[in-house]
């Protein structure tokens, strides 16, 4: 799950970079040069199917291991209180994940199954930049993209330390540091991602 | 005396590893803060067997917070509501009078219930057997004085020595897993050079063993860590992990 987790975690960051280029509020230009690079880089192409093995590994391991701990304790506690022990998002890790794949079919099916299985880019009669504003001009959608951006920040809030630890990268001198950049992370990139949709609706990106 | 508390006990019932179990409610009246939790449960199976029911059966021995003996989890937490203690170190005046005490065995596959609170932890001694000793004759006193050992190294080889098996960090965990008392019989002989020679077989070994007997899986909450009453650390756990990969790219075994 560490090492899925972190891979998946630098294609976010990927991600991110480029999709902030939509703040650049150049009509979209700088954001359709870069969407481009992307879809004809043939290194970007096969990454593509990496990131795809990476996230059904990563969520195959998820599936495997909760099995095994359902039965690792098949009889609950009558009284229990897991809240003096542990954060509530560090236990609910499953359910979080379950937030973003729901998120992430829909997330497909509005610009990757767009831009991939149809002509309307390729061609040159739609823009990447035109694809969002259409979608994000529905506030349904922009609710279930921040809404799953919650869901993506406490699932790294746990998810980038822990797989730290998972991994045996820890040491005294860095376990501070790991710390630190987990919390920026998990605050920063779903915040990014979640102003877009909420500019775009908001009419800010012309 | 004035001070004294009434309290109510919820406590598992259960006759046998086969049977059907179910929570058992019980008065304790008059019940003194300065008793410890044992003791308490103590003068309930007093009054059971004046009564001639059969007293509620609970692992205890040294009564001192030093064998892992006493388990039990308390309101939802093993050991009771306070940190770095076995149960046997909490005292009643960690309750109010007239509180309500749900009592449950620790709750595991790995660790079946014996009868009511008291559970088989001896798939933690068959952890041990696969690999927590050294095979080397480590000498006597002198010989141990005679290996330089840093002072950093010695210490968090005593720290990760103090884990008494109790299982609270399984019976914690929400997948009953046994890391971090693996880690810490794993570390307390990885961090020594008489624990060198089958370091990496040890490991490779003794986590094999932890899955066969059905403990569940590390997911990183840290719950094992907060309920630990001797403070055994996760970094033990990062430790393991470090040497279990190592194990599995480098070693012969």
């Amino acid at each position: 799950m560490g090492i899925t987790g972190l891979f998946l975690i630098s294609f976010l960051m990927v991600h991110c970079f480029l999709n902030s280029l939509i703040f650049i509020n150049d009509g979209g230009e700088t954001f359709n040069l870069g969407a481009e690079f992307m879809a004809k880089n043939w290194v970007i192409r096969a990454m593509e199917i990496v990131l795809f093995g990476g996230l059904l590994w990563h969520i195959i391991q998820a599936a495997v291991l909760t099995r095994e701990n359902k039965k690792a304790r098949p009889v609950a506690y009558a009284a229990s209180n897991p809240s003096a022990n542990s954060k509530w998002y560090s236990r609910s890790m499953g359910l979080l994940g379950t937030i973003l794949l729901i998120f992430l079919i829909i997330h497909l099916r509005h610009f990757w199954v767009v831009s991939r299985f149809t002509d309307e880019i390729t061609s040159g009669k739609e823009t990447l930049f035109n694809e969002m504003k259409e979608v994000f001009s529905q506030l349904w959608v922009v609710i279930l993209y921040c809404l799953a951006m919650v869901s993506l920040g406490y699932h790294l809030l746990h998810g980038f330390k822990s797989a730290f630890q998972t991994l045996g990268w820890n040491h005294v001198k860095y376990n501070s540091m790991i710390e630190k950049i987990g919390v920026i992370i998990s605050i920063v990139l779903p915040v990014l991602f979640a102003a877009m949709p909420i500019a775009i609706y908001m009419g800010l990106i012309k | 005396m004035s001070g004294n508390m009434n309290l109510t006990l919820k406590v598992w019932r259960q006759k046998n590893k086969n049977a059907e179990g179910k929570l058992v409610n019980y008065q304790v009246k008059d019940i003194s803060p300065d008793m410890s939790f044992l003791e308490m449960i103590d003068v309930l199976n007093e009054q059971l067997i004046v009564k001639g029911d059969e007293p509620i059966a609970f692992d205890h021995d040294c009564r001192e917070g030093i064998c892992g003996m006493c388990s039990l989890y308390i309101n939802g937490r093993p050991h009771g509501p306070k940190d770095r203690i076995t149960t046997c170190q909490l005292h009643m005046r960690s309750f109010e009078d007239g509180q309500t005490i749900t009592i449950e065995p620790w709750r595991a596959a790995s660790f079946p219930i014996v009868k009511d609170l008291v559970v088989d932890r001896s798939a933690f001694d068959r952890i041990i057997a696969s690999g927590g000793y050294v095979s080397v004759n480590t000498g006597n006193a002198q010989d141990a004085n005679s290996l330089p050992i840093g002072k950093e190294d010695a210490d968090l080889s005593f720290a990760a020595a103090a884990c008494i098996g109790c299982g609270a960090c399984v019976a914690a965990c929400k997948n009953a897993s046994a890391m971090l008392f693996v880690s810490a019989k794993v570390s307390q002989l990885a961090l020594l050079p008489q624990g060198q020679p089958e370091r990496y077989l040890r490991v490779h070994n003794m986590v094999a063993k932890m899955d066969e007997e059905g403990f569940g899986n590390c997911t990183n909450t840290g719950a094992c860590e907060a309920e630990c009453p001797k403070g055994i650390s996760l970094s033990n756990i990062a430790r393991l992990n470090r040497d279990f990969f190592v194990a599995g790219i480098a070693s012969d075994n």
